[in-house]
Parts: structure tokens; C-alpha cells; sequence
């Protein structure tokens, strides 16, 4: 049990780790939560743009009662970018709405994430925060929400 | 017939244009609201523009409410037209309701569900009285340490493991897009399900509330009602697996209706499923009710009422195309109606001379 409590942190950690979790992360941060945690950092490596930021649409599916087959909700806005940076590495930045700052430095993030040389510092200062304000985020909803769960209970009658 | 060219009128529509924003802002007296405001105080009427103009942003949601001054249908309809300038990228992978962070889930079917029962945010119990008092904001809430998310499976796979309800229909390939390829007859279920996710609230709910009236009758009830956060996720071609790009709050109902079977098939319940954009209960709820009408083919009953007509629900429900046939009545139809005026002439002229029994006093 002790064992597992002490080895948590560090598997949250190797979970931000994956390009998939840190791509997740950094979608549902803006633009300016970023830049607050890269200020101590030194600049990011410098890129060209493979794809420009853009604005578009992803067509949202839903399934036909909860888990059948897959039906069209609906349509929102994304924004992406890709670039390339001065290592070579190739990254990829998508995040729901338009904001073309935001995709352009997800790319940057994600080229550099990629760089052994800039992973851990950008997982310790910037994934790692930013996951935890979503998580306190969540952890706020998630409490406003059980406190209005109902509690049920049955009066005893003499019948 | 000849068509006669009229020119004119443009001074007047310029006038028209200066008056409406002189009225969209008013006098200045009043401090003016922004479209932050009406994203952040206005959010059910930001969540009904999304769902009719089939395009989830909220800022530009509260920007068409704005600009429309509040006119709804008006803020779908340019939300429907700014969509139409922005390029596809990507389909996204279908979400999955069962892993909302879910604010709110009500089940009118079980007291005791898995993961509980919660009001959310809701209108529901309040006493629905005109509150003088403006909203005051509140402070930050402190999320306790074990306000972990609950799992919350769906009430119908609850049914389902006893099969007492039909299962979710199975997967059949790419689903219609109603974007991309206009409505044709008969329409599958994924069809109308899009199609009635971005119909207009009020004629769903006027159409779920006469199958309740025994136009259709479904004997429905809610199995579950959630609203919640829902991650969406893509598969970028470049990257070649899953990535999710945010989150979405979605109103998701699961109606549960009496009963099909048949001969080879026990009874079972059947349902009507209904998901949007937002919080709304009321298009979620009607939305459900009016899909299992339209399945009432399927399920072998008699296509009687309006809502059961799969073809005059989708034909008429997007408010988008009925205003614009409904108001083109205002333009002019000058012309049109010339040559209604002469052929109603010839029929009084041709009545009165030939008319069978002359009936004038005094000739």
C-alpha cells in the first residue's frame, strides 16, 4: 500500500509523459497559462512553419444511444498548426476554438517535448502545472456537483 | 409577361441599416454589454445558438446574439452563414457519454443508480418566481481533496445487461452528413438524429409534446437525463493516433418507451435517444421523444401523427431554412401579384356578365 501511494506521483508524471497526454494538456490551456509557466524558462528552440495556424471545423460524433452506431452532431471550431524546429523535430499543435497563438505554441511545445534535451524541464515547469490547474478545475465541478446528489431515504411506516 | 425593372429604394435601405444600429446599441445611455457578457451571463441562450446554427463556439455564438439583439433564430442563422467560411479539417472520434464529467444526471426510472443521482445547475425546484435581486457573483468554490469523479454508467445499460431494453443499434459504417449531402427519403436514423440535434427547439418540443397527447403515443419516460463535459478526441493523419483537443458540455436523454417484440424476440422496452450541444434539458427531452416517434415504422406501429412522419419532421424542422422560405413572403412580389389582380378582374368580369341570376334591386 505504501509502496503504491509513494510510486503515484511518479507514474502521473511518466503518464504526462506520452505525446497523447501532453498534447491533452496543453489543448485545454490558454494560450497565456502557457506563457506564464515557459517565463523562467530560456526561449524554445526557434521553427518554421510546416502549416500555418488555421482555423477550421471538426464535425462532432455522437453514438445513437450512448454506444451505437456513430451519428453527426454537430460542427465546431479548431485551430491547428504544425512546425518545424531548429532540431529537426516536427511538432503538431490542435485545440478546440480559434486561437491561432495558442495552436502555434502547442506545435513549438510539442516539437520540443520530443527534444531529450527540453523534455523533463517542459514536463516539470509546464505540463505538470498546467495538468494540475485542469485537474483543480475539474476537482471544483466535480464537487459543486456531488453536493447536489440526492439522498434518497425511505420513511418507515407501520404498514 | 414582361418583367418590369424598379429601381429605387436604396436611400431607404440605407436609412433602415443607420436606424437598426443606432437601435442594436440605443441611445448610450446605459452602459452597452459585450459578447463576453452574454457568453458568460446568457449561456442557455449561447447553448440554443450553437445547436441551431449546428456550430459550437460560444464566442461567436454570443456575438451573433448580440448583433441579432437577442433574436435567436437571427444569431442561428449567421452563425449557420459563418460556417460556411470555414474549411472541414476533421471528424472527430465518436464521443463517449459514459465518461462525462458529469454535472448533472436525473433518472426518472431508478431511485438508486450507480454513481448517484445529482441536480446540477438546474431551474428545476426553484419556485420559478420573478427574483427581483440581480445575480451577485459568487466566489471560487474549494474542490474537496475526494471529489474524484464518480464512474456513472448510463441507465440503459443498466436495462440492458438484463436485456430488458433494445440495445444500441451497431455501427453501419460512415455516418450521413447532412453538411455535406442534403436530406433524402427515406432517411437512417444517424440522418435524422443530425438533423434533429440542429432543428428548432420549439417546434421539437411542440412535436414531443403531442405524441404525449396521444398523437403518436410513446409512453415514455426518462431513463436518464446528464449534462456534463464530454472530451473530444481526433486522430490527426499526421500523428496517426488519438488526441483529445478539449472539452465540450453536451445535454445527453435517454427515453425509455413501451414495449416491442415479436414473435421470435421477447418484449422489450424500446428508446428514443436525444443529444445536443450545451445545457438543455428540454431539447434533449424532445428531441428523444420525437426520434422514437419516427421509429414507429421500424417498430411496426401505425404512422399516424405528425411526429411519426419522418419526412414532415425533417422536412420542417430547421428553422434556419423554414425562416427563410417563410419570410421571403416580404419581398416584393409586385409582379406576382399584378398578374393575380388581372386574372381575378377577368373571373368577376366573366362572373357578372354571365351571371345566372341577376339579383339587383332597383334594376
Amino acid at each position: 500500500m505504501l509502496d503504491d501511494a509513494a510510486a503515484a506521483p511518479d507514474r502521473a508524471t511518466a503518464a504526462l509523459g506520452a505525446r497523447p497526454a501532453w498534447l491533452g494538456v496543453l489543448a485545454r490551456s490558454d494560450h497565456a497559462h502557457i506563457q506564464t509557466h515557459l517565463s523562467g524558462l530560456p526561449a524554445l528552440p526557434d521553427f518554421t512553419h510546416l502549416r500555418r495556424p488555421e482555423t477550421g471545423m471538426a464535425m462532432v460524433r455522437g453514438r445513437i444511444g450512448g454506444g451505437g452506431a456513430a451519428f453527426n452532431l454537430g460542427e465546431i471550431t479548431i485551430a491547428r498548426c504544425s512546425i518545424r524546429d531548429a532540431a529537426g523535430l516536427v511538432g503538431h499543435g490542435y485545440a478546440l476554438g480559434r486561437d491561432l497563438a495558442q495552436v502555434e505554441l502547442i506545435a513549438r511545445l510539442d516539437a520540443a517535448l520530443q527534444n531529450p534535451d527540453w523534455h523533463d524541464c517542459l514536463i516539470a515547469d509546464v505540463v505538470n502545472p498546467l495538468a494540475d490547474l485542469i485537474a483543480a478545475r475539474r476537482a471544483a465541478t466535480e464537487a459543486q456537483a456531488q453536493a447536489t446528489e440526492v439522498q434518497f431515504f425511505t420513511l418507515a411506516t407501520m404498514r | 409577361m414582361a418583367y418590369v425593372a424598379v429601381k429605387g429604394g436604396e436611400a431607404a435601405i440605407a436609412a433602415a441599416h443607420a436606424w437598426l444600429a443606432r437601435v442594436r446599441r440605443g441611445d448610450g445611455a446605459g452602459p452597452g454589454i459585450d459578447a463576453a457578457q452574454i457568453a458568460r451571463q446568457l449561456g442557455r441562450a449561447v447553448d440554443r445558438v450553437m445547436a441551431e446554427g449546428a456550430l459550437h463556439d460560444r464566442e461567436l455564438a454570443a456575438m451573433a446574439i448580440l448583433q441579432a439583439q437577442g433574436d435567436l433564430i437571427e444569431a442561428a442563422f449567421l452563425l449557420r452563414a459563418y460556417r460556411t467560411t470555414l474549411p472541414r479539417l476533421i471528424d472527430s472520434e465518436p464521443i463517449d457519454t459514459g465518461l462525462m464529467l458529469t454535472q448533472r444526471r436525473i433518472s426518472a426510472i431508478f431511485k438508486d443508480l450507480p454513481g448517484g443521482q445529482r441536480l446540477g445547475p438546474t431551474t428545476d425546484y426553484t419556485h420559478r418566481l420573478l427574483d427581483f435581486a440581480p445575480p451577485e457573483p459568487s466566489p471560487p468554490i474549494e474542490a474537496s481533496p475526494d471529489a474524484e469523479p464518480v464512474p456513472m454508467p448510463r441507465a440503459t445499460d443498466l436495462l440492458g445487461a438484463e436485456a430488458l431494453i433494445e440495445p444500441d443499434p451497431a455501427s453501419a459504417g460512415e455516418p450521413g452528413d447532412l453538411t455535406m449531402r442534403p436530406l433524402a427519403f427515406p432517411a437512417a436514423r444517424d440522418q435524422r438524429l443530425q438533423a434533429l440535434a440542429r432543428g428548432d427547439e420549439g417546434f421539437l418540443l411542440a412535436l414531443g409534446y403531442s405524441t404525449q397527447r396521444g398523437y403518436g403515443h410513446t409512453h415514455p419516460f426518462v431513463g436518464e437525463l446528464r449534462m456534463g463535459e464530454v472530451a473530444i478526441s481526433i486522430v490527426p493523419p499526421e500523428l496517426g493516433f488519438a488526441i483529445e483537443i478539449g472539452d465540450v458540455v453536451l445535454t445527453e436523454c435517454q427515453m425509455v418507451n413501451q414495449f416491442a417484440g415479436s414473435k421470435t424476440a421477447p418484449p422489450q422496452f424500446t428508446r428514443g435517444y436525444g443529444l445536443c450541444f450545451g445545457h438543455a434539458d428540454r431539447k434533449a427531452m424532445a428531441m428523444a421523444l420525437v426520434d422514437r416517434a419516427m421509429r414507429a415504422g421500424e417498430l411496426g406501429e401505425a404512422i399516424a401523427a405528425p411526429a411519426q412522419n419522418v419526412e414532415f419532421v425533417l422536412s420542417h424542422c430547421d428553422n434556419i431554412e423554414a425562416t427563410g422560405f417563410v419570410e421571403h413572403l416580404k419581398l416584393p412580389h409586385h409582379v406576382d401579384f399584378q398578374s393575380e389582380l388581372e386574372t381575378i378582374r377577368a373571373m368577376r368580369a366573366e362572373a357578372m356578365a354571365s351571371g345566372p341570376e341577376r339579383d339587383d334591386a332597383g334594376v
